[in-house]
């Protein structure tokens, strides 16, 4: 029989991560929205509540919690602030090529800092022309003795400014092959490397997103993640899985609040005498709300415990990726038009919950590119 | 070492409180469906041992009666930072009132061996008599000191106290062992760390029943329940609205009038 209810220690892990949220980044959601700066009072606090070393295996500092326990607390502080979530997300993004492809010595130089958070982590994949296609990458490296010298242009990178330790994708400049890739860890303040622009996002205020640029930027050999050359598998095995599963939580914790603060809203405001909430009309887009909550749910989960039992779920994480990002703009939508008048009104946190849905949808790939993945998937078994 | 005893219970969710309802024959609460939370007023009893675990070399026990799933906030106070668990859990035991329930949390505190300390919530959320912490001091037969709201001196022998009062406070000197029941202002409880809950799975609950703890049946649960609840009833609780118009300072000396009506402002 499949059991689909959380074990004792996950209901605590989601207990402890709503308490957290609740009680360190509710407060602090006002003032980033108001300024769309990275409030490094959540960063510290984020460290302090041990929140980027879930994936981290013990023996480098971390919980070794997995990735169901990830997703549990994304869900939960996407509920309260997706900025945060999106942030915390990317962390993790940053920090699994580390740990599925780095040498001793470089999983005991990074993670016990990305751990705590002393260290923060992001990944650098997507460039102007694009982010799905990395084999289309411009950035290019090469070897020089004992270094790798690398050049070009990152952009809408997620923790930009905040992060110095970077997964740096590049492709072989000597070489005619697309797929001659390689992923290098960059870090802050070497010398050629430098974040440039800061994007201002529609909705996620309070997550820097942003430029990088590499000019002839001297990385040590040490420093390549991987084989030279196989960098396509070490930046696609941490996006397909830990970044679309990042950003099924953050899409669950927003179709979450969305729901709750429906809920709230149409049993209290009165019309004809009466709640909206007894309006079919109200309750069907109630209903919808909470049919597609439940059944990204199940995809979401599926897929973070086929993860955590060592299986490939990249195309699992892809249907539940376009799933719960698509629902949750439409729950977003939703939970508007169920405000009426006071979900075009800053007071009301419906408001925040439509502009950040809107981000939702390109990050970690489209929808589009979502079902370019699943029909490559499915259709494998047919091809000639 | 310090031996500390946290008597914690298992209550229905405060906010599904309007969820819970009232037995019209046996005139108890029905709980059953709701999800089990560690008691509000508990977390500052087992925030107050663990800032003196941090303080002293103590040994920490958490001790709740119930059905199974409350050993769900013995867990939790496990991974909180209790050492040790223990459930007092049996059918026999269903249907307690604060006398039985004090009587059963005695035998298991007799049962854990001598405690310096024992600390309770001043009340449940759900039954909030207030009464298990003074029953519980009077089996034990060592004094006990109400509604703490701050732990002044915690060395040697007599500890210092202060307790709330309706329109004060007094400060108490009490030898240990003693009972304290606390109030919400004597901390702000921690929450849950993801560490903490990786350090209960290598930590024990202890799960005992009427044998174990070699009580007769008759002296527990219901049978041994000397309170009789003679009448339970739901208490209708109503908002009346009503819209002041004016200008500002129309409708804010009205607001003010209305409140100071009503009892909520002084009238100095």
């Amino acid at each position: 029989m499949i059991d689909f209810s959380f074990s004792e220690e996950q209901e605590m892990l989601k207990q402890a991560s709503r308490e957290f949220a609740e009680s360190k980044i509710t407060p602090k959601v006002p003032e980033m929205e108001e300024t769309g700066k990275v409030s490094d009072d959540i960063v510290k606090a984020l460290g302090e509540a041990e929140m980027m070393a879930l994936t981290i295996p013990e023996e480098y500092g971390g919980l070794g919690l997995g990735y169901t326990a990830r997703l549990i607390a994304l869900e939960e502080i996407a509920r309260v602030s997706v900025a945060t979530a999106m942030m915390l997300q990317v962390f993790a993004l940053g920090i699994e090529p580390i740990i599925l492809f780095g040498t001793e010595e470089q999983k005991e130089k990074y993670l016990p800092g990305l751990a705590t958070g002393d260290r923060l982590a992001t990944v650098a994949v997507t460039e102007p022309g694009g982010g799905s296609d990395p084999g289309s990458c411009r950035t290019s490296y090469y070897r020089d003795g004992d270094d790798y010298v690398i050049s070009g242009r990152k952009c809408f990178i997620t923790n930009s400014h905040i992060a110095d330790t970077l997964t740096v994708l590049a492709k072989d400049g000597e070489s005619d092959d697309p797929r001659a890739l390689a992923t290098f860890i960059v870090e802050g303040g070497m010398a050629g490397f430098r974040p440039t622009h800061e994007e201002h996002k529609v909705g996620m205020r309070g997550c820097n997103t942003g430029e990088l640029v590499f000019e002839e930027c001297r990385v040590p050999k040490e420093n390549l993640l991987g084989q030279d050359g196989k960098g396509m598998r070490v930046a696609m095995s941490a996006i397909g899985m830990v970044g679309r599963g990042g950003m099924v939580g953050c899409a669950l914790g927003l179709h979450t609040a969305c729901l709750e603060a429906s809920l709230k809203f149409a049993s209290e405001r009165i019309l004809y005498g009466k709640p909206i909430s007894v309006l079919q009309t109200i309750q069907n887009k109630l209903a919808e709300m909470k049919i597609e909550l439940d059944a990204g749910r199940l995809l979401g989960y599926r897929a973070a415990s086929m993860q955590d039992q060592g299986m490939r779920a990249d195309n699992e994480f892809a249907v539940a990726k376009h799933f719960t990002t698509e629902a949750a703009q439409k729950a977003a939508k939703m939970a508007v038009d169920i405000h009426g008048g006071y979900g075009c009104m800053d007071e009301f946190a419906v408001t925040r919950y439509y502009r950040d849905a809107a981000v939702l949808g390109p990050s970690a790939g489209t929808s589009d590119i979502m079902k370019v993945i699943v029909a490559r998937w499915i259709l494998k078994p047919y091809r000639k | 070492m310090l031996r500390i005893v946290v008597c914690v219970k298992a209550v229905p969710d405060p906010k599904e409180a309007g969820r819970i309802r009232i037995d019209p024959v046996s005139r108890a609460l029905v709980r059953a469906d709701l999800p089990l939370v560690l008691n509000p007023l508990d977390k500052n009893a087992m925030e107050a041992a663990l800032e003196l675990k941090e303080q002293f070399d103590a040994h920490l026990s958490v001790l709740s009666m119930g059905p199974p799933p409350a050993e769900s906030v013995v867990t939790e106070c496990l991974a909180l930072g209790a050492d040790q668990g223990y459930l007092l859990s049996d059918r026999a035991l269903a249907g307690a009132d604060a006398y039985a329930t004090a009587y059963t949390l005695a035998k298991g505190i007799e049962k854990i061996g001598p405690a310096d300390l024992v600390l309770c919530g001043r009340a449940s959320s759900d039954g909030s008599t207030e009464w298990v912490g003074p029953e519980l001091a009077t089996l034990l037969d060592i004094p006990i000191v109400t509604m703490v709201k701050e732990i002044v001196e915690c060395t040697g022998e007599w500890w210092k106290v202060k307790a709330s009062l309706d329109n004060g406070y007094r400060v108490v000197r009490v030898k240990l062992p003693a009972v304290l029941t606390v109030t919400r202002e004597l901390n702000i409880p921690r929450t849950l760390s993801f560490s903490g809950i990786i350090q209960a799975r290598r930590k024990q609950i202890t799960q005992w029943g009427i044998d174990d703890l070699d009580v007769p049946e008759e002296a527990v649960g219901l049978k041994g329940s000397p309170t009789i609840v003679s009448e339970m009833t739901t208490r209708e609780s109503k908002r009346d609205v009503e819209m002041i118009s004016g200008t500002r300072e129309e409708m804010a000396e009205r607001l003010i009038q209305e409140l100071a009506d009503a009892g909520f402002l002084s009238s100095s």
